[in-house]
């Protein structure tokens, strides 16, 4: 008899496994070549993290219940069945060695996309009740304050009092009508606010009306990085009730990997109903408004820099482009890692293991990958466009003493705005 | 005797063999795609997500940037055991006429001894691919009892065609009957296990590709 936890994990995994994934579990012919895509394993050279070892008990389940054999042995009782030991081993490979960040589904030969399943297989570890404390807290907040760092309204006003002082620019809040709603991550609230500062001096440049709203300010989405749609879903009807409040035509996701894939592409499908405004990253909005002539700026940035793709942005975005033509206003020497674009490696601390204490060793060991590409180039200034990746690599740079700056792509060109 | 197994296995084997293959993988698919998927309500960037299945589905056939140094060994043996295997599975000229004589379509076929010499690298290559699976740790990681078991199953039906081609270890009947029915196991183990991927990576990498594809990313 099973155990409740692993009844409920074993109902959520056959929930999720769906066409996809079985093409997926039937194609695997254990080659073990995703092992070199994954930054982990790379930069440890343990087996275990190997991607398609790390969804081993939801392979498990799939083969009870999927296949010929499995269902056989299964009847018979003589297959291993999903046990509490299994959830308990695998939370830490399937959220504290794995960022989601893609790369595997980029290499399988088979064609697997296994960051498609690790998603997925979270959502059982969430039902059975083993995922790690760091993530359930930050989630937990999210849902109840609205912000998995739990920072409330009068926290966000009072950086916006400051930066309205240092900008002499208001910060426009629940203005209706207005052409976007912006949306911050926990991160640029707590850390990195001047990236509310840059917008509202390059929206003013750009003439364009924008606002924030009092009822939804974050697009850090707790419940996608742990695996809870319910929660995910609760989390963009916030979104998605201040934009039709607010009648914006577009809802701007912030300089925030994940928040993008949490409102950009799973959103509609989290609430069941596609959206009636328009969904853009920052850098598309600043992109468009380049286009447009409307986005001038003057002078160049002259230290040799580089770009870090946030995976969320371009492996699993495909917002690859618009940085590149962006930075290319600013930058006198713009230098490409090796490997970038949709071929990038990871910060290290994505898909919430930046929010999962338990995972701070793995992450400072993934790091390594970043820091031997960034050295390989010879430059000290490393621009991205996820608040999540600036500070996971700002961490790294500390803990390994190394002489590098992170920029958030949207300050810099604020930094050049051409404000005659 | 020898040649009533033998006749048996070219004829009723065979047609078993066959068919259960071929209903076997046709069920693979069917559930595959009964299963589906929800429908995307997110819009989409991209919305020709079937031609970028269809890419995929092609470009996963060549090793991604950066990967060929790192999995050399597997890429390497991987193409030219799967290569070799169906050359000598569609051009050597018997089983050209096998088909021939079941289907009545033919084609030209290559010289024996080209073939004898490909069935002996395509060998070697499932040995590499067997040691490699034996030693690397995360292969011994992946691995359970079907990976060893289908590996005997593509190497039996080579080996025992290549023993007959020369008349080793038993009389040509008896050897040549041992091979026809090393290939009907591979045939039946087929949809019953990994070696189903023949038919579902395309399924496995359109999904992937139109995934992708959908958010403007070519996989």
């Amino acid at each position: 008899m099973n155990s409740p936890a692993v009844q409920r994990a074993e109902n959520a995994f056959v929930e999720f496994i769906d066409g996809p994934i079985t093409s997926f579990f039937g194609s695997c012919v254990h080659c073990g070549l995703c092992a070199h895509a994954c930054l982990f394993y790379e930069e440890t050279g343990d087996p275990k993290f190997t991607p398609i070892y790390k969804l081993e008990p939801m392979k498990k389940v799939w083969k009870q219940n999927y296949t010929f054999w499995g269902k056989l042995l299964h009847k018979f009782g003589l297959s291993k069945p999903l046990t509490e030991e299994d959830l308990k081993a695998w939370e830490p490979l399937l959220y504290d060695s794995c960022t989601m960040c893609g790369r595997c589904s980029m290499v399988c030969p088979v064609g697997n996309d296994i960051s498609y399943m690790i998603r997925r297989a979270r959502e059982a570890m969430v039902a059975s009740g083993y995922a790690p404390e760091g993530l359930k807290q930050a989630t937990l907040r999210a849902a109840t304050i609205g912000s998995p760092m739990g920072i409330k309204l009068p926290a966000l006003k009072a950086k916006i009092g400051h930066i309205e002082e240092e900008t002499g620019l208001k910060i426009p809040m629940d203005i209706e009508g207005a052409d976007y709603l912006a949306l911050l991550s926990s991160n640029e609230i707590m850390m990195y606010p001047e990236y509310i500062g840059a917008i509202a001096k390059i929206f003013k440049h750009a003439g364009v009306t924008w606002t924030l709203s009092s009822e939804a300010y974050e697009a850090t989405n707790s419940g996608l990085q742990i695996g809870s749609s319910d929660i995910a879903g609760e989390l963009v009807q916030h979104v998605v009730d201040a934009a039709e409040k607010l009648k914006v035509k577009t809802v701007i996701s912030p300089e925030c990997g994940h928040a993008y894939t949490a409102i950009r592409w799973e959103g509609p499908n989290l609430i069941g109903k596609k959206f009636d405004f328009k969904v853009k990253h920052i850098l598309e909005v600043l992109d468009e408004l380049r286009e447009q002539g409307r986005l001038k700026t003057t002078g160049l940035e002259e230290a040799a820099l580089t770009y870090h793709d946030p995976c969320q942005l371009a492996r699993r975005g495909g917002v690859v482009e618009q940085p590149r033509r962006l930075l290319n206003m600013v930058a006198a020497d713009f230098r490409e890692m090796d490997e970038h674009g949709v071929m990038n490696w990871c910060c290290g601390g994505g898909g919430g293991v930046s929010a999962n204490e338990r995972a701070a060793d793995w992450q400072l060991i993934a790091f390594n990958k970043k820091k031997s590409q960034v050295q390989a180039l010879g430059v000290n200034t490393m621009v991205t466009a996820c608040a999540n990746c600036r500070m996971v690599l700002e961490e790294g740079i500390e803990e390994n003493d190394i002489q590098v700056e992170v920029l958030g792509l949207t300050e810099l060109l604020a930094d050049y705005l051409d404000t005659k | 005797m020898d040649t009533a197994l033998l006749i048996w296995a070219k004829s009723t084997g065979l047609q078993w063999a066959t068919i259960i293959m071929l209903l076997g993988l046709t069920m693979r698919v069917i559930q595959i795609l009964l299963l589906g998927r929800a429908t995307d309500l997110s819009e989409a960037r991209n919305s020709d997500v079937m031609s970028a299945g269809i890419k995929t589905i092609f470009r996963r056939f060549v090793p991604p940037q950066g990967m060929l140094q790192k999995g050399l060994l597997v890429y390497l043996s991987g193409y030219i055991f799967h290569i070799g295997f169906f050359i000598v599975l569609l051009f050597f000229v018997p089983h050209i006429q096998l088909i021939d004589s079941t289907l009545g379509i033919s084609w030209p076929g290559l010289r024996s001894s080209l073939i004898d010499a490909i069935t002996v690298v395509t060998l070697l290559a499932l040995i590499v691919l067997l040691l490699h699976r034996v030693w690397n740790p995360v292969l011994k990681l992946l691995s359970t009892p079907e990976d060893y078991l289908t590996w005997a199953l593509t190497f039996l039906p080579l080996l025992t065609g290549y023993m007959a081609y020369h008349h080793m270890l038993f009389e040509y009947n008896t050897m040549l009957a041992l091979h026809v029915l090393s290939v009907e196991a591979l045939m039946i183990a087929i949809p019953f296990s990994k070696l189903s991927h023949m038919v579902t990576l395309f399924l496995a990498r359109w999904y992937n590709g139109a995934i992708a594809g959908r958010k403007g990313v070519q996989s």
